[in-house]
């Protein structure tokens, strides 16, 4: 049976979070994880990962630049429902002391282009936290630095539940990433004429609708 | 440079010239033809090179290559030319013309060196000296003398031609500086010169310029023309036919002609067909169709009259304008080409469509100007403008900006009615209003229109009535013809009515022009220049009198005919009614004889009979129409209406020609009139939307009364336009303004622009009383222009504005109208279809019928275009094409979106999976990578999946041994299945609080606090309580969860007993079994004492912790009390690895803590070998253990307290530990409890964040006031106490909110229970307990994962049999309030359950705490009683929450009735409305069947004892069977006795049976739910572990049936090892 062909296709992507720009931080970390649906297996790579603290630099750009790698293969079988979707969090490092200050988080969902071409993506992807629910909370948690934050990062990369939510944006973050995909259409899902250009033509799989 | 290289050809050949000047005179009488030939040369290269400065030299070399390459084709040619004479005739006639262009040419190439001139005296010095450069003269002289050296006749040429140039040359030079030519290179200043020098045209050339430059450009052609004719005249002529080739090619010809023609063979001429052979040949070919009028007769049919349908009366579109020429070409080609297609219409005319060009342009006007190239392509700098949003300014969502601008012009004012108006003004305004009503009048002409009507209509008739004329119309039936007789009826009335309209309107001018004059004549003066003249037009008496009785005649026919039509009607009418009359008479005679018959006989009779009703009148026959009456009528009406024949016509003609008398020969009150008059002066303002935006400059009222404005306002609009109105303001002198009227002006349509609005007049009037002392007659006032006052007349201020109101374009021409949107399309189109709202209502409008017949009865022309839209919506309609379903369908679209059929999606395994998964079917929930091929997926994956699905209903025993448990597991299944689908929905809301962390909102004495411990001393040393981080459950794997247990210690461990030398002594057993109740171990102290000297080791206990399947143990401590302090870490699986909050909380696994001891044996076989080494074998034996669900470690994080141990109740060889009399004395307090304790304090690690229950609200049936009160309630309570339970209502099995107090309510005991100590109540309350807590414990939590607390009822609860501490405590609370007692629901929390229910019993004189999933009752005060706080109070009828400051047990006052300790639910405020229990009425019990039971039992211990060979795998299991036997024979009594200390009398029994073994062995008991957790609670005990060589077991299962199937399961397991 196996001898017959892939039965899995594999996503591969590297690229690295550049750099950020949050005008009202002066020191951040980046921390990413992806978020999969269930027939999405991490095969090698990390899913998570958190960069160095890096501050603002000097110049007029003033960019956080982390430049912090990311590597991640995941092999698949039915890429409907749930593409790995990326969660980043960035953190802010407070200088007086070792506390953690939940700064802004963001979703970065794989666009449906990625699936479709390979190569490079640059992105810049907007980021939010969430807001406090009133006034007083907005200056008590700027006050005892304890932002609100979400429960589980991958919250955003859910739609449910997100109505009860408001949040605001507090910069960017530059991504940079290069997506492969191998034997997709092998299996049958026709993403564009970029993917795996050796196969003569789509083989539709037994059991799928002809 | 090109240009310039010519001249310096042109120079060069200067010097050549020198040396050949002899040649001059000689070739001076050719040099003509070579200049033309020259001249043609250029002209040629003119056109065809288009660059001015096409170098000479290129050119001249061109022409010689070109010269002997066509030298072949020229031989052939020339020799024509040659033998005729030197100048051809066709040159000649050329020559004047051909030596005007030459000179055209210097001109030009004048021109063009002046240009030059501009660029060589930017950069003199180099342009000469290149001139001079030997190459380029090499370069010259190469070209002239290589064509030399090939062909002399060349080089001649050559010579003649650079000498006639030369000569030109010269001639040109002379006129200009008339300088002599240096011999050598001309000077700087000389070619300066040349090149700069202005040539002065001459005059006769600047006369011919214009022409010849115009013709410069199309020479070519026109030569060709010029030459084309000749041929005509002269016939064939070689030469100007050689000419009509190319230019150049001619041009050689004529070079070739002069010298070299006859060096060749002369070539027959071409063939030639003349112009007028061709012409013949080609009429004969071709069909020209003649420009002449064709007769209507030919286009139409034989015998067909033409017929002109808009004379009719039919809409026929304007045609398409045709050249009248076009047309006839065409119907002549119609006619001669194919006479059988019906080209023709009716009326002679080709068939057209309408004219479908518009009447206007719909695209705005494009500003024409005539730009040149350069202007369009170059760029203008604009300013950046900041653009200003204004779109709240528009009406609507309008988006564009607003940026619209109306222009308004306001010409004048004119008042047709004024107070300064004086007598004769009021008759001259009346007299132009007449006139104009009489020029509109005019215009329209209805009069004659309709004249042509009836004329159309008369004809038709006629044709109608004569159908042989016209064999075409054969649709003109009867029914038409009448239709037309009833509209020529119709129409005559009309334009009767019309002409004598125009009579009397031209009566009344002339009378009031009489009037007029006659005024004027009275006052002698005259105020008005108006003057009318009456024009005369004579007619020509005779036609005008024939027409007119033709006329007349044709009137009196229709009328006759009408009358004929009318008496025939009548009588037919007549002769119906005469029939009946008759009919009536002939009865009536025959009634009548009869009657006289009869009053013959009765004569008295006839007089009582009255005539049978009233006698018909008889008819009287209409009369026929009479011709003189009629003719009478007509003429008489003609005369009336009609101008008479051969009177002339008149034509009014008003003018402004008269004098208006001077002011000094007026009276004194004419004058102040126009004084007035004078005074008073205009002005407008321009309003819209009601706001004043402008308004014009005042103007002085003139003696007319006219005021001549010519303001032209711009309005900037963002609103469309609502109202637009101009305000007329008169100032009399300097007092103040009057409003005299408002005006208002139609908004414009949109397409009407600036530049195409016509000019309107629009009427106003004021009502406005004014009285004059003057000669002016006033407003509003009555006036008379009779002496006697007669004939009043009152005359209202009013006028006519003048203006034109348009939307203005902007700079791109774009007109600036806001767009359609914005305005009221509805409104727009209503009022264009207002006529057949009128008619039919606008209600018709959506009834197609109605408007149907309305479009019918209306007789609307469906052919005019401006009805097509709704004649097509009617056609539409009425035709029924577009019909509507008559049903709804809501996804029509659905089935192109099923990307495969239904059945595929069943028939693939795949998809099949994925559904599953996605509908979170449990089997599937977290199935992870489904395949991508059907073949790769598993059939057996459905397996479970489909059986479970089969066997939903079946039930089926194989796991549950016991029939009514797997019914029951069944239902419970269902229920949990039901309520898990209901609350997999619920879990998809969210609140904020799920999503987001956020601390809360500090209050004050939070704030406070912490600002204070900011000003706190800092004290590094003090430790501080950190919390533990919590985890979220998602991203965690196997091993990532430890479980912490820490035993710290324990109390009162059961402690050995004296080995065989106790056995021996009766005495104390005996003494032992006396006192049954035992409480008090005291009697055993002295002989302990006694035995044990002090210190020795009486118990070595160690703990043993088992977790799913993981052991980990203590080291040993020693003594009754020890201490271990001790961490064990446990690991922590959660089940398939899924580790979210749904999976942790449905883990069903217990903490199993056990405690054993450590007893060693000496094995040593020889006493000899003791010196050399020690030979132990260690034992162990279980003491007891505590049992800790995992589900209540995760949920209450950390469980720490003091525990009792559970002790089997005969644990033999060991007894408890009671000697030390000092303890004894502290222990006054926990009399009533007895046992061992162990503290303990577990929790996970990392701490996980348990799942929390869903808050959803739930359907209730209870009152809404209640429910408020209820909610109310708890808020005031979590107000004071956050921390205390406090439960009002509660969610039953359905998922409905049930108030708390509707679950208590007496109940029954089985009346067994009652019976078995009928005078003890004490006992029967602890049967029933015991009752109770035999029903197996299953928290909600783990049957309903992450849902919530269900609240079952008690009948349900023991149907289930399966329920946490709420329905057990609910059971036992009912059961006491049923025997009479006190009692209340306590919730509160307990170690280890956490917030639990507990019950509250009040005996005579204290209280006591029962816990009804063990049984076990608790005094008040007692210090290990399990509950550790009380939060609320529950009876049948009201609920009380502990609002005291202590929360313990035992330092409340359960006192309800205190309202400052208790606060009570139903109060005086809100009184208990007495609420029905939601209990049943009673508790039907079954008895459980024994035999069941007894089978039960043999299964369960066969399966234990398997279970036990299972797990020792390495050894022998010898079975003892007579001690099985005997262990069975005790089980009973234990279940009797409760498990009560029945130990040493079991003990000495025992001991008499196996006496020469070691026995270690407990009895284990338990509630029946199913075999798995005595499996696991036999493997707990470790009794398996014993791997002595001759070790036995024995093993007995005994099960007491209770009532309802409650079961009590006794499990004795022992291993024996024979004594030596």
């Amino acid at each position: 049976m196996a001898a017959a062909g892939p039965s899995v296709f594999l996503l591969m992507v590297n690229g690295q979070v550049e750099s950020a720009q949050f005008p009202e931080y002066d020191e951040l970390y980046c921390k990413y994880c992806f978020v999969y649906g269930q027939d999405w297996a991490p095969t090698a790579g990390l899913e998570e990962g958190i960069s160095q603290i890096t501050s603002k630099s000097q110049d007029a750009r003033r960019a956080l630049v982390w430049n912090f790698p990311i590597d991640v293969t995941f092999k698949s079988t039915n890429p409907c429902g749930y593409r790995p979707q990326r969660v980043r969090a960035g953190r802010v490092w407070e200088r007086r002391g070792p506390r953690l200050r939940s700064g802004a988080r963001a979703l970065l969902t794989w666009p449906h282009s990625c699936l479709k071409t390979c190569f490079r993506h640059k992105k810049i992807i907007p980021m939010f936290v969430p807001e406090s629910t009133s006034k007083l909370q907005t200056f008590t948690s700027w006050f005892m630095g304890r932002r609100p934050e979400y429960t589980d990062p991958k919250v955003v990369a859910q739609g449910e539940g997100r109505e009860v939510t408001r949040v605001r944006s507090q910069g960017f973050v530059t991504l940079l990433f290069n997506v492969v995909t191998k034997d997709m259409r092998k299996l049958g899902y026709d993403t564009g004429p970029l993917d795996t250009p050796g196969v003569s033509g789509p083989r539709v799989p037994q059991g799928l609708p002809r | 440079m090109k240009p310039k290289e010519e001249k310096v050809k042109i120079i060069t050949e200067e010097f050549i010239e020198d040396g050949e000047d002899a040649d001059e005179a000689r070739q001076k009488k050719t040099s003509k033809v070579p200049r033309q030939k020259r001249k043609k040369q250029l002209l040629a290269a003119g056109p065809e090179e288009m660059v001015p400065g096409k170098s000479h030299v290129d050119n001249q070399q061109d022409s010689m290559h070109e010269g002997s390459d066509t030298r072949l084709f020229g031989m052939t040619s020339r020799r024509g030319p040659r033998s005729l004479p030197p100048i051809p005739s066709a040159s000649r006639t050329g020559f004047a013309e051909f030596s005007m262009r030459e000179r055209m040419r210097e001109k030009l190439q004048a021109a063009r060196s002046k240009a030059e001139s501009a660029l060589l005296q930017e950069i003199p010095t180099p342009r000469p000296r290149r001139l001079r450069s030997p190459s380029e003269k090499e370069l010259e002289t190469e070209f002239g003398t290589e064509p030399h050296r090939e062909v002399q006749r060349t080089q001649q040429e050559d010579d003649a031609q650079g000498y006639s140039r030369v000569k030109f040359q010269d001639s040109v030079r002379k006129i200009k500086s008339k300088r002599p030519v240096p011999p050598g290179f001309p000077s700087a200043e000389e070619a300066y010169n040349f090149f700069t020098f202005n040539f002065d045209p001459e005059p006769e050339e600047s006369e011919e310029k214009p022409k010849a430059k115009s013709r410069h450009g199309t020479n070519q052609e026109e030569k060709e023309g010029e030459e084309e004719e000749p041929p005509m005249q002269e016939g064939v002529n070689k030469t100007d036919e050689e000419e009509l080739l190319d230019g150049r090619d001619a041009e050689d010809l004529l070079l070739g002609l002069d010298h070299m023609a006859e060096d060749f063979v002369a070539i027959r001429p071409a063939d030639y067909e003349s112009v007028h052979v061709r012409l013949q040949m080609e009429k004969e070919l071709l069909f020209i169709p003649s420009k002449l009028t064709v007769p209507t007769y030919k286009k139409l049919p034989e015998n067909v009259q033409p017929r002109y349908l808009e004379d009719e009366g039919l809409y026929i579109g304007e045609r398409p304008q045709v050249p009248r020429t076009n047309q006839n070409i065409v119907e002549n080609r119609l006619l001669a080409q194919e006479p059988g297609r019906r080209w023709f219409g009716d009326d002679g005319r080709i068939l057209a469509l309408p004219n479908p060009i518009k009447p206007f342009p719909s695209r705005p006007p494009v500003l024409a100007q005539k730009q040149d190239t350069k202007a369009e392509l170059e760029t203008l700098y604009k300013k950046a403008v900041k653009y200003v949003h204004r779109s709240q300014h528009l009406i609507g969502s309008g988006d564009p900006p607003g940026n619209f601008q109306l222009d308004i012009d306001i010409l004048g004012l004119i008042f047709t009615h004024h107070p300064c108006f004086s007598r004769e003004h009021v008759l001259a305004a009346k007299l132009a209003q007449l006139y104009d009503q009489y020029l509109a009048r005019r215009q329209r002409n209805k009069a004659q229109f309709l004249t042509d009507k009836l004329q159309a209509l008369r004809n038709a008739v006629q044709m109608g009535l004569n159908p042989a004329k016209t064999p075409k119309s054969v649709e003109t039936t009867p029914k038409a013809i009448n239709e037309y007789k009833s509209e020529i009826r119709q129409t005559r009335k009309l334009r009767d009515a019309e002409q004598e309209k125009d009579r009397t309107l031209l009566k009344t001018i002339i009378k009031v022009w009489k009037e007029m004059k006659s005024l004027r004549e009275f006052q002698r003066f005259t105020n008005t220049p108006l003057k009318l003249v009456l024009r005369k037009e004579k007619v020509d008496q005779k036609a005008d009198e024939e027409a007119y009785e033709a006329e007349i005649q044709a009137e009196i026919h229709e009328l006759l005919e009408e009358h004929t039509e009318e008496y025939e009607q009548r009588m037919e009418e007549y002769r119906s009614a005469q029939q009946q009359w008759k009919a009536w008479k002939k009865a009536q005679r025959a009634k009548r004889k009869k009657k006289k018959q009869a009053v013959e006989e009765h004569p008295e009779e006839m007089m009582e009979e009255p005539d049978p009703g009233e006698e018909p009148v008889k008819p009287v026959p209409p009369e026929p129409p009479d011709w003189a009456v009629i003719e009478q009528q007509v003429r008489e009406r003609a005369a009336q209406s009609r101008r008479r024949p051969g009177e002339p016509t008149l034509v009014p003609e008003l003018s402004l020609a008269g004098n208006v008398t001077p002011n000094d020969q007026c009276p004194r009150v004419e004058v102040l009139r126009r004084e007035d008059v004078k005074r008073r002066s205009l002005y407008l303002k321009v309003t819209f939307n009601n706001k004043e935006v402008s308004r014009t400059d005042s103007r002085p009222l003139g003696a007319d009364f006219r005021v001549h404005f010519g303001q032209i306002f711009n309005l900037q609009i963002f609103n469309w336009p609502e109202s637009l109105t101009l305000q007329v303001y008169e100032t009399v002198g300097h007092s103040g303004t009057t409003l005299l009227a408002e005006v208002f002006l139609p908004v414009p349509e949109t397409t009407v622009v600036t530049g195409r609005a016509p000019i309107e007049e629009v009427e106003f009037s004021s009502n406005q009383h004014v009285t004059l002392d003057h000669e002016g007659v006033g407003s509003g006032v009555p006036f008379s222009f009779e002496a006697d006052g007669s004939n009043q007349l009152i005359l209202m201020t009013s006028g006519k504005v003048s203006n034109s109101v348009a939307w203005a374009i902007g700079e791109n021409g774009v007109p600036l109208i806001p767009p359609l949107s914005q305005q009221n399309i509805g409104f727009r189109s209503a009022l264009k279809r207002a006529d057949a709202i009128s008619s039919i209502g606008t209600s018709g409008l959506t009834d197609m019928k109605k408007l149907a017949k309305w479009a019918a009865e209306s007789k609307l022309d469906p052919n005019d275009p401006s009805n097509a839209p709704l004649m097509q919506l009617i056609s539409v309609a009425t035709s029924g094409e577009s019909y509507i379903p008559d049903f709804f369908r809501l996804e029509q679209l659905q089935q192109e979106f099923n990307f495969v059929s239904e059945e595929e999606l069943n028939r693939s395994k795949r998809f099949r999976l994925l559904r599953l998964r996605s509908q979170e079917v449990p089997e599937f929930r977290n199935y992870k990578q489904i395949p991508i091929y059907d073949r790769e997926i598993m059939e057996k994956v459905f397996q479970d999946y489909e059986k479970r699905l089969r066997e939903r209903n079946v039930i089926e025993s194989k796991d549950h041994i016991d029939t009514h448990r797997s019914i029951v597991a069944k239902y419970l299944q269902q229920v949990r299945e039901s309520v898990i689908n209901r609350f997999l929905i619920a879990k998809h809301h969210f609140l904020l609080s799920d999503l987001v962390v956020e601390e809360e909102v500090p209050n004050i004495s939070i704030l406070g606090l912490s600002l204070f411990k900011l000003a706190e001393q800092k004290r590094p040393l003090r430790p501080r309580r950190k919390g533990r981080k919590k985890v979220t459950a998602q991203n965690l794997s196997d091993g990532d969860i430890k479980l912490l247990v820490n035993i710290i210690r324990a109390y009162d461990i059961p402690v050995r007993k004296p080995t065989t030398s106790k056995f021996q002594q009766p005495s104390r057993s005996s003494r032992t079994f006396s006192e049954k109740r035992a409480t008090s171990p005291t009697t055993h102290s002295p002989t302990h004492g006694a035995d044990y000297p002090l210190g020795q080791v009486l118990v070595r206990p160690f703990v043993e912790v088992s977790f799913q399947r993981t052991i980990c143990h203590t080291t040993t401590a020693e003594g009754p009390n020890p201490s271990w302090n001790e961490e064990l870490e446990l690991p922590f699986r959660a089940p398939n690895g899924d580790y979210s909050t749904t999976s942790l909380q449905s883990v069903k696994d217990d903490v199993f803590i056990n405690i054993f001891d450590e007893v060693l044996y000496d094995v040593l076989e020889d006493d000899r070998e003791r010196g050399s080494g020690i030979h132990t074998r260690i034992e162990r034996h279980w003491l007891g253990c505590v049992k800790i669900p995992f589900s209540t470690i995760y949920f209450q994080a950390r469980i720490d307290g003091t525990f009792k141990i559970d002790i089997p109740p005969v644990l033999l060889g060991y007894s408890k530990e009671r000697s030390v009399i000092m303890e004894r004395g502290f222990d006054a307090v926990r009399s009533l409890s007895e046992g061992s304790y162990i503290t303990l304090f577990i929790t996970l690690e990392p701490q996980l964040v348990p799942g929390e229950s869903v808050r959803e609200k739930f359907d209730s049936q209870e009152d809404e006031k209640l429910l408020q009160a209820t909610e109310k309630f708890q808020a005031e309570c979590a107000l004071k106490f956050p921390n205390r339970q406090c439960l009002t209502t509660v969610v039953d099995i359905s998922g409905k909110t049930i108030f708390i107090t509707r679950y208590l309510k007496p109940l029954n005991p089985p009346q067994e229970l009652l019976d078995t100590y009928p005078n003890n109540p004490q006992a029967t309350a602890e049967l029933v307990a015991r009752y109770v807590s035999l029903i197996p414990f299953l928290p909600d939590a783990v049957s309903f994962a992450g849902v919530c607390d269900l609240w079952s009822t008690s009948d349900q609860f023991l149907d289930l049999l399966a329920g946490d501490e709420e329905e057990h405590a609910v059971l036992l609370c009912n059961y006491f309030l049923s025997l009479g007692k006190k009692a209340w629901l306590v919730m509160g929390s307990a170690v280890p359950e956490g917030p639990t229910a507990y019950v509250l019993t009040r005996e005579q004189s204290h209280y006591l705490i029962w816990n009804p999933c063990s049984g076990h009752f608790y005094g008040q005060f007692d210090t290990f009683c399990p509950l550790k706080s009380v939060g609320c109070l529950i009876g049948p009828d009201n609920i009380w929450f502990n609002i005291q400051q202590y929360d313990s047990p035992l330092r409340i006052n359960f006192d309800v009735t205190k309202p400052k300790l208790w606060k009570s639910f139903f109060s005086r405020s809100l009184p208990y409305p007495g609420l029905s229990s939601v209990q049943p009425e009673e508790l039907i019990y079954q008895r459980t069947d024994k035999a069941a039971a007894a089978e039960l039992q043999d299964r369960i211990e066969k399966i234990l004892k398997e279970k036990i060979m299972d797990w020792r795998p390495r050894h022998l299991t010898r079975w003892n069977r007579y001690c099985t036997s005997t262990l069975r024979h005790f089980l009973p009594l234990l279940e009797r006795n409760q498990g009560e200390d029945v130990e040493d009398d079991h003990r000495a029994e025992l001991l008499k049976q196996l006496g020469d073994y070691r026995f270690s062995g407990f009895p284990l008991h338990m509630p029946y739910s199913e075999v798995k957790p005595l499996i696991e609670a036999v493997y707990s005990t470790g009794v398996h572990n014993i791997d002595a060589p001759n070790v036995e077991f024995a093993l007995a299962v005994y099960i007491h049936p209770y009532p309802k199937n409650v079961l009590s399961v006794w499990i004795y397991v022992a291993s024996l090892i024979r004594n030596r």
